[in-house]
This record gives C-alpha cells, sequence and structure tokens, in this order.
C-alpha cells in the first residue's frame, strides 16, 4: 500500500471513526495506527492519532482529535470548531451532512447514495433537512437524559422531563415509519442511500443508553436489519460498538472529568 | 422550462423558512402559485393538510405529482431544476459544499434561536394571553446572541455573503430567520453593524422581494406596537 498520495483527511473524534469508515464506503482495509508512522502534517492538533483507510477508490487518513478543546488551530480546518471535519487540499468543510454529500458530489460515489435523478436526490435532501431538529435532536437528548446527566450531574431527570422527551422521540420514530419509509425498503427507493445512513445512526444513539427504540417496531427493525445487510455486518457492528458500549464506558469514566459539561447541561435541560 | 409549468407553493408568510422560498421565487421568476396555509387558524393541522404534509408543517411545494416539504430541500430543488442564475446554489462540489454546510449548521443554531425569540415575545404571549416570561427570554437572547457572534466569525468574516462573493439560498434561510424577532420590534442586529451590513447586500440583492416576502411580518410588527 502505497500511503504517501492521500487524498483527502478526516478529523474525527474517537466515536466517530466507525462512523466515517462506513459513511465512505462499504470495503475498508484499516492501516496501523500511530503517529510516528506519519509525516507531521501542518494544521494537525497536537497529540492527534492518525489511522489511515483504503476507502473504495480513495485514501482517506482518519484524524483522531483529542476532545478537551477545539482551539485556534483546529479552528482553521473546522470553522465550527466541532468533529467532523474534512481537510481535502486548501478546502477545509465542516457539518457531517455537508462533508457526505461533497465527497459523494467530488469522489463519484455509487449513484444510489446520493442520486442524481433531481427528484429522488430531495428526497434525500428532505430528510437529511428534517432530522437535525427531529430524530437527531430527540436521540441525543436520551442519551444525555439517560447516562450522561445521571452521572455528570448525580441525580436523575424528572420524570416529568423524561416523559417528554420519550414522546419527542416515538413522535420522530413514528414519522419516520410512516411517512419516510412507508412501504419502500429504504427512505428512497429500493437502496439504501445517504439518508439511510444518517438516519441509522442517529437511531442507534438511545440504544446507548439503553433504551430499544426498535422494540415494538417491526417495520422499524425490518429496516435496521435491511440497512445493517446493505453495509456489511461487520462494519455496521465495528461502526456502532462504542456507542452500544456508552453505559459500560460511562462507569468507568470518573465524574470530575466531566465538569466542564454542567454549565451546558444546566443550560440545556434546567 | 416547460411552458405552462408552474409549481404550487404551500405557505404562510409569517414563516420564516416561507419567507425565503417565496423569495427565490419571485426573485427569479419562477412560475409559481402562492396556496396560503394560515398558521394562527391551525390550518396546517386539517387532514387535507396533512395529506400533503404528515409533518404538518409549510412550506411545501408540489411540481406536478411531486411534493416536497423542507425549505432547505425546496430551495436546492428549485435552484438545481430551473434555469435561474447558477449563484444561488453553485455547482461545482466546494461552491456547493459551502452552501451545504451553512444550511445544515442553520438547523441547529440561527433558526431554534432566533424563531425561540419571537415566540417567547410574540407567539406565547398572543396565543396564551400571558406576560412575556423574562428568564426564558433572556436566556434565549443570550443564545441567540452567541448564534450571531458565530455567524460572523464563523460563516460571514469578511466576506460579501456568508458562503462567498454571490448571495446563495443558505443568505436567504439566514436572513428570513434574523428578521422574524422584528415582529415585536426587535432588531437583533442593531449592535452588530457587520451583519447589518450584510442584510443590507442581501436586500439589495433581491429587491423588491424582500418587502413583499415581509409584508406580514412588518404588520404584526404594527399590531403589536399599537398594544403596547
Amino acid at each position: 500500500m502505497n500511503w504517501t498520495k492521500v487524498d483527502f483527511q478526516m478529523f474525527v473524534g474517537v466515536d466517530g471513526i466507525g462512523l466515517f469508515k462506513y459513511r465512505c464506503s462499504q470495503s475498508v482495509q484499516p492501516a496501523p495506527i500511530g503517529c510516528t508512522d506519519w509525516p507531521i502534517l501542518p494544521g494537525l492538533p497536537p497529540g492527534s492519532l492518525v489511522s489511515s483507510c483504503l476507502v473504495s477508490c480513495w485514501s482517506a487518513m482518519f484524524v483522531w482529535v483529542p476532545g478537551e478543546h477545539f482551539g485556534d488551530e483546529f479552528g482553521k480546518i473546522s470553522k465550527i470548531r466541532k468533529v467532523p471535519a474534512l481537510r481535502d487540499g486548501d478546502f477545509c468543510l465542516a457539518e457531517s451532512v455537508a462533508i457526505m454529500l461533497y465527497l459523494a458530489e467530488k469522489f463519484q460515489t455509487p449513484d444510489r447514495w446520493f442520486p442524481a435523478d433531481l427528484r429522488l436526490r430531495s428526497r434525500v435532501n428532505e430528510y437529511l433537512s428534517w432530522q437535525h431538529s427531529a430524530i437527531r435532536m430527540h436521540g441525543s437528548k436520551m442519551l444525555w437524559m439517560r447516562l450522561m446527566i445521571p452521572k455528570i450531574m448525580g441525580i436523575d431527570v424528572p420524570k416529568e422531563k423524561m416523559d417528554g422527551a420519550l414522546e419527542d422521540l416515538n413522535a420522530s420514530l413514528t414519522l419516520i415509519e410512516e411517512n419516510f419509509l412507508q412501504d419502500r425498503p429504504f427512505i428512497v427507493g429500493d437502496q439504501m442511500s445517504l439518508a439511510d445512513l444518517v438516519a441509522i445512526v442517529e437511531i442507534m444513539q438511545p440504544l446507548g443508553a439503553g433504551l430499544d427504540v426498535f422494540e415494538g417496531r417491526p417495520k422499524l427493525s425490518a429496516w435496521r436489519d435491511r440497512v445493517q445487510a446493505s453495509i456489511g455486518k461487520d462494519l455496521f457492528d465495528e461502526a456502532h460498538r462504542g456507542i452500544l458500549g456508552a453505559q459500560d464506558s460511562m462507569k468507568q469514566l470518573d465524574p470530575s472529568k466531566l465538569e466542564l459539561f454542567k454549565p451546558k447541561i444546566l443550560r440545556l435541560f434546567f | 422550462m416547460a411552458t405552462g409549468r408552474e409549481v404550487q407553493l404551500y405557505l404562510d408568510l409569517l414563516s420564516q423558512p416561507c419567507r425565503a422560498v417565496h423569495i427565490l421565487l419571485t426573485r427569479t421568476k419562477i412560475p409559481h402559485r402562492v396556496h396560503s396555509v394560515a398558521l394562527r387558524k391551525g390550518e396546517h393541522r386539517t387532514s387535507e393538510f396533512s395529506k400533503l404534509n404528515p409533518m404538518q408543517k409549510v412550506p411545501v411545494l408540489v411540481d406536478g405529482g411531486f411534493i416536497l416539504r423542507e425549505s432547505d430541500a425546496i430551495l436546492k430543488y428549485l435552484a438545481t431544476t430551473f434555469d435561474i442564475p447558477e449563484h444561488w446554489y453553485p455547482w461545482q462540489p466546494e461552491r456547493r459544499a459551502r452552501v451545504d454546510e451553512y444550511t445544515a449548521w442553520h438547523h441547529s443554531n440561527t433558526r431554534p434561536h432566533a424563531a425561540k425569540v419571537f415566540m417567547l415575545e410574540v407567539l406565547l404571549p398572543a396565543q396564551l394571553g400571558v406576560p412575556v416570561d423574562r428568564r426564558r427570554l433572556d436566556r434565549a437572547l443570550s443564545d441567540l446572541d452567541v448564534t450571531l457572534e458565530r455567524l460572523e466569525s464563523m460563516f460571514l468574516r469578511r466576506q460579501p455573503f456568508l458562503c462567498g462573493d454571490d448571495i446563495t439560498v443558505a443568505d436567504l434561510l439566514a436572513v428570513c430567520e434574523l428578521m422574524q424577532p422584528l415582529g415585536s420590534g426587535r432588531d437583533i442586529l442593531k449592535d452588530r453593524p457587520q451583519l447589518r451590513r450584510w442584510r443590507s447586500r442581501v436586500q439589495s440583492a433581491v429587491g423588491e422581494s424582500f418587502d413583499d416576502a415581509h409584508a406580514v411580518l412588518f404588520a404584526v410588527r404594527d399590531r403589536h406596537r399599537a398594544r403596547l
């Protein structure tokens, strides 16, 4: 494998690496991890771990960014100071949805990911737009309320707030089943697209907090199985290992290290 | 563009995303017909409208048999389907990605934070007949301030428009959200000259489409002032 030429770099958090491996392609061959194997690239945050993947027809370098601070250096790569971020030559891009659309377009991924047909493409855009303030928000909220807040604040979220959040999550899941999926195998049609990819990772979030969103939802479960088969079970499982192991990981974390989240929690949830 | 083709648009101009779509349609002269859906009368919750959009939201676009929801998707569909100037949603991947980057960020930042101020100052008091919840409003204004700071430092910077030298659909989405608090007479850009200059550039670029789209909001502002 010749690694001297890299097509682009992807900056991810520790839990993002699997996500981006399978967002890019279905056939991924990980290469050895280690800072010392790589030349120091300008703009790389200090202490980053670097991994690389041969991803179908291009090579991507995955850079694991330490979570404590996204300072000015990283701000040159990700203007919103969040992961994931992409650097392709001089071009830097943030926001996972934008990154995926860019990759699909620039690197000519198979048509079904982001169809050239404008109406099918619009269906993908419609889902990608809706999900920000719906399933993405509601799924993540579950993780915060059931896992992070009890760990960090040492209290349980009041039942009323929890019930409200659960109701919102259920409404989003129902809309996905009845409006976005309906009788189709996937959101846009017969084949998996970026819409299904973005959907599955957000729907899996609450599982990290021990909430089985698939229980009592046979249509959603069947769709998940199809998505898993389409991606490939190994890749799917690897991508979700982090989130599914979240409860165990949290048990081992020292709550005092998570103090910096307290103001954000108070602001958002109380 | 096929002759006689006219897209149907279901909207309420009190809604920010509806205004963004309306401005694009009128500015670029895409043939269209507007169907009014009065949110304050609950017309979006009727079973008839729900057939068009089970999410019970506006805007909704109908082009022949094709129904599309979500202003983000609608704007991009219009820009790529009709023969309008390319700058609205550029074809070149890097320039297009800039627009996609903003529209993604918009959903979790500009939209909720600006809308909340309007909701707390105008909608809730009008609907529930209660005074403004000052504590929540102060918090909302503080969150909005952070968003405005980010808009300036992360997106606008030294550019004329959010995504570069030309106006795009991103600017339409943003400006319509930032206009909304004007419904209570509040100009959230009054202490932000950089964003004010951007807003003026957007207004110049879209011409009379801007005031046409905002007439309803201005009327709400005038009624709100009369009540005080």
